[in-house]
């Protein structure tokens, strides 16, 4: 889904985080995919990178679920695009994912602060 | 493929659209290389390294398919794939489209006909109020006797009905045009096209409220007669036709395909309506409350149901019974029933339709089994190939939906192939229905024929696509992927659902064929049923005596009249060529075939000093006939005691009858029946005297053998409806041709017509039975091949299956004969278990079918008994075919497999 890169820097996604951080980049406004990419890129510090391979197949993928909307336009080198926005849909969709999500993150840290005893 | 192109076309626009996408993708993933300081060069080569599969589009586009879109795509590879594993099939899927076409065809040819017989209503509006009046006297056991005048005249009042109008048909001599015909005519009264609904298409009806006593002069012809005798003129409005000796004006036309709602087919084909109120000339007797016309057709009042109206008649029936004690003795118990006009028209068809329409049920369950063990076979017989598609990562959804695929297919084909089977053969359905099977409506093919057939193959497709599928679901990828090379077989699981699919098919066709074999006693017995009269050789032709409005203008008023007549057919015929004997009856002494215009049933009043019958006048119904004196020995009729008619009896001497063995046992239990005299009505003025009793004759049906009857001597009662009976070599067209010359050199207005010999009217009153016999019999024929096919199949596969086993057994010294047990003890045991399933059902349907059984017990042992044995050796021989080779097994090959 993303590339495999070094393990220090980069990070697996889990699978079905691709669909909510498409979403929550789209929350700032419309882009294509390329500006997804890029955002997503920036925003995790380049931690997460995202390939064309998964983003796109994900893009289809909310558009079936009718969570994003796409529309044609004109680049500024005056080429068509597909500008993705977000949905009434996906804004619920996303609104009940982040707080899953938070609910999620917090388990989890939980559960890793306790000592590993069977930790070599 | 329509749906294929579109796909293919909106697949091409989506790959177009993403391929756009991904290029301004990597445009601008190039232009902020560029921005970043690299070369274009590179920039180009890094931005394609990093985005890497350059297919994705193509795949996006097949992976974006709507969730229809992919499951119409996956249907038609299925579909696709299914035609090409059908061809390598090509045994196969031919005997399975031909079952299913056998099945889907049949039940269509039957359902058409059940259809337009039993479902479409009639064509009138309101069709639902339409009845047909029936006369009863219950307690003679006398049935739809006819109506009279005043009893017409007292049901109008009864405000049951918003119109009634007697219908009574007749034959008569059209002339007036170019050339004279016999035309059938039906007089009703003024009210009857209003009644019905109809509209005519030239002209018009009869004014409904004409108060004209007798025949008010005007008829409607039908617009076979219009085209036929008028040449389609639209002037024909007001000309005046000849009806036997009268004229009447025609007023209007019918349009076409219209027919008269009656039972007989003649009746049905009526040409001409005359209009009448029946209550004057020629009708003397109008005014007496005893029979007159055969019966009525009524139009329940609207907002009264059929139940409201008869329970209405009920009450006025008693009152009338109350009112008129003499006319509606207790001892008679009159009633009038009103039966739907569709069930009367229908007579007695709707109980054998149905039965046949279960028959032909039986036969699809028979085909669907069928084919859903040629499913179960094939299906083992791909379980490798199945199990290496579901290793190569197809689920079992995917599989299951394949093999769904492929039985709908092969049923869907079948069903057209049916449908286009029963299309073929409408023709030839009409052709084997009876007369008797009354039908307004024409047999066709409509939507509801194709409709049902479709549905049917759907569901059968569906269904016996389940079979295989229950196995796939259970289907053991490393046990049948370890069985390299060999062949793979069915599981217990399979050969149980197999062989309780054959038990289903032999339960079924023994089930149809006791069905067969009963029928088929039944008309053998029937063909051998003493008729009490002989019909070889001898031949009948019918003339009419004209009946005119006015009685003064008949040449015929009585029998005194018609005698010099008669004697002088008798002469001229006799000496014809070939012709041996003569003798005139009425119409209602031809055996078998007695039209209703020539049924006579006679109210006799018994003579008081017959004590034996209660000491009272109770009047008696029986059928009679009018015939001259040689009538019997011509039908060598045996003269039982007494004597018959000779030509001293006239209209001058005392009046005689002759009666047969059972009207003299019924009426004269204790006494003699010679020497008893009889009244013919409750009116007439002088007894008749009983001189001799003859032999029974089957002359109202075939099964029907004991039928009192009544003769009297035509030279004292006179018949205007008459039937000469020739007995000797003659064709039917040469003595029809040539006693109409001979007949019309006495009276050149006689119409002479009808020729058909008499073993033909004998036949004819069997075809009804006949069909369905024949038709139960094609079904039980079918039903066999099919299940013999389904044990062929079961024991075949098992000696393949057990083709190691049986080797390793020859090899241990097993004989032959061990050999053949073992593999047909299997196929007999199915065999009988599924006949010993079939005798339940095969009790059930005799129970039914008791009703139309003749000579032959409902559950009659010896049909039970062999026709069971029959199924039980076709199983046999069956299972020996393949059996057979089980012994050629090469115990080395075998056990090295």
């Amino acid at each position: 889904m993303v590339r495999r890169s070094p393990p220090t820097s980069r990070i697996e996604l889990l699978q079905g985080t691709l669909d909510l951080i498409i979403l929550q980049t789209l929350r700032w406004g419309p882009a294509h995919g390329f500006g997804i990419m890029k955002m997503i890129q920036s925003q995790s510090s380049n931690t997460l990178q995202v390939e064309t391979g998964s983003l796109y197949p994900a893009l289809q993928r909310l558009l079936r679920q009718r969570v994003i909307a796409a529309e044609w336009s004109v680049s500024a080198s005056n080429r068509r695009i597909r500008i993705y926005r977000l949905t009434a849909k996906g804004r619920e969709r996303l609104a009940a994912e982040r707080s899953q999500w938070k609910r999620l993150t917090e388990v989890m840290a939980a559960l890793m602060q306790r000592p590993a005893s069977d930790e070599p | 493929m329509r749906i294929g192109g579109w796909l293919a076309w909106r697949r091409a626009r989506e790959t177009d659209d993403l391929n756009e996408e991904l290029g301004a993708h990597l445009d601008m993933a190039m232009a902020e290389r560029i921005a970043r300081g690299e070369s274009p060069h590179d920039a180009k080569l890094n931005a394609r390294r990093d985005f890497g599969n350059p297919g994705l589009a193509q795949e996006l586009a097949r992976d974006q398919w709507s969730v229809v879109g992919r499951w119409i795509e996956q249907a038609s590879q299925d579909a696709r794939f299914a035609a090409r594993t059908f061809r390598r099939a090509p045994a196969f899927t031919a005997i399975t489209i031909a079952t299913i076409a056998l099945g889907i065809g049949a039940s269509a040819s039957i359902f058409s006909v059940v259809n337009s017989v039993l479902l479409r209503p009639l064509p009138y509006p309101h069709a639902e109020q339409l009845v047909r009046l029936e006369d009863d006297y219950l307690a003679t056991g006398a049935r739809d006797v006819g109506m009279s005048t005043p009893e017409w005249r007292d049901l109008q009042r009864s405000g049951a009905f918003s119109a009634i109008s007697p219908t009574w048909f007749d034959n008569n001599n059209l002339t007036g045009q170019a050339h004279p015909e016999r035309v059938g005519l039906l007089i009703v009264a003024p009210n009857y096209f209003s009644l019905l609904g109809v509209q005519p298409q030239l002209g018009s009806v009869f004014d409904r409220n004409d108060p004209t006593p007798g025949f008010n002069g005007q008829v409607v012809i039908s617009d076979g007669l219009w085209k036929r005798a008028f040449g389609s003129d639209s002037t024909v409005l007001g000309r005046v036709v000849q009806l036997d000796s009268d004229s009447y004006r025609i007023v209007g036309v019918m349009p076409p395909g219209f027919q008269a709602p009656e039972r007989a087919s003649g009746a049905r084909g009526t040409e001409v309506w005359p209009a009448m109120g029946f209550a004057g000339n020629p009708i003397t007797t109008w005014a007496q409350r005893s029979p007159l016309f055969p019966g009525a057709i009524a139009r329940v009042r609207d907002g009264l149901s059929i139940a409201d109206a008869q329970r209405r008649v009920d009450a006025l029936v008693e009152t009338l019974r109350h009112q008129y004690p003499a006319d509606y003795p207790a001892t008679i118990d009159w009633r009038v029933r009103l039966v739907p006009l569709r069930d009367y028209i229908l007579g007695d068809v709707r109980q054998p339709l149905l039965f046949l329409f279960g028959a032909v049920g039986l036969v699809l369950l028979i085909a669907c089994t069928s084919v859903a063990n040629l499913l179960l076979i094939r299906a083992t017989a791909r379980s490798r190939e199945l199990a290496v598609r579901q290793a190569m990562g197809s689920g079992p959804s995917r599989l299951m939906r394949q093999l769904l695929t492929e039985s709908v297919l092969l049923s869907l084909v079948g069903g057209a192939l049916g449908v286009a089977i029963a299309y073929a053969a409408r023709g030839s359905i009409l052709h084997w229905v009876p007369d008797s099977v009354a039908q307004l409506n024409a047999v066709t093919m409509d939507w509801r024929v194709v409709l049902v057939a479709f549905g049917l193959s759907l569901v059968a497709g569906v269904l016996f696509g389940l079979a295989p599928m229950a196995q796939v679901r259970r289907l053991d990828l490393t046990n049948v992927l370890k069985q390299e090379g060999r062949a793979t077989t069915g599981s217990g699981d399979q050969q149980r659902t197999r062989r309780a699919l054959v038990v289903a098919e032999f339960a079924v066709s023994l089930t149809l064929m006791v069905a067969a074999a009963l029928l088929v006693r039944s008309f053998r017995e029937l063909l051998n049923a003493p008729l009490g009269f002989d019909p070889h050789g001898v031949t009948v032709v019918r003339t009419r005596l004209p009946y005119p409005n006015d009685s003064t203008e008949d040449l015929y008023p009585n029998a005194g009249a018609e005698a010099p007549l008669l004697r002088e057919i008798i002469r001229r015929g006799s000496a014809l060529g070939g012709v041996r004997e003569v003798a005139v009856g009425s119409g209602a002494a031809v055996p078998l075939d007695h039209p209703e215009q020539d049924q006579a049933v006679l109210r006799l009043v018994l003579d008081r000093r017959a004590s034996a019958n209660n000491g009272d006048n109770t009047p008696v119904w029986t059928t009679a006939s009018e015939v001259t004196p040689e009538y019997f020995h011509l039908l060598r009729i045996p003269l039982v005691r007494g004597r018959l008619f000779t030509s001293f009896d006239t209209d001058s001497s005392p009046l005689v009858a002759v009666v047969n063995e059972s009207m003299a046992r019924q009426y004269w239990p204790h006494v003699d029946a010679i020497g008893q005299r009889v009244k013919t009505s409750p009116r007439a003025t002088q007894w008749t005297t009983i001189i001799g009793i003859v032999g029974d004759t089957r002359s109202d049906s075939v099964t029907a053998p004991r039928h009192p009857q009544i003769y009297a001597s035509l030279y004292q009662r006179q018949g205007k409806h008459l039937a000469i009976f020739v007995r000797g070599q003659v064709e039917t067209g040469a003595i029809e041709r040539n006693l109409r010359e001979q007949v019309q050199a006495i009276n050149a207005a006689l119409p002479v017509f009808g020729a058909r010999s008499l073993d033909e009217t004998v036949t004819a009153s069997l075809s009804p039975r006949r069909f369905a016999m024949m038709m139960i019999a094609a079904f039980a024929a079918v039903a066999l091949g099919l299940a013999s096919l389904g044990i062929y199949g079961v024991v075949s596969f098992m000696v393949t299956e057990r083709g190691q086993e049986i080797g390793v057994r020859v090899a241990l010294g097993a004989q032959r004969s061990d050999v053949l047990r073992l593999v047909m003890r299997q196929g007999v045991e199915v065999a009988l278990i599924g006949a010993g399933v079939g005798l339940v059902g095969a009790l059930a349907a005799a129970r039914v079918m008791a009703g139309i059984l003749y000579g032959v017990r409902a559950w009659d042992p010896w049909t039970f008994t062999a026709v069971t044995a029959g199924l039980v050796s076709v199983a046999i021989v069956a299972c020996y075919l393949p059996a057979r080779r089980a012994l050629r097994v090469d115990p080395l090959l075998a056990m090295r497999g």
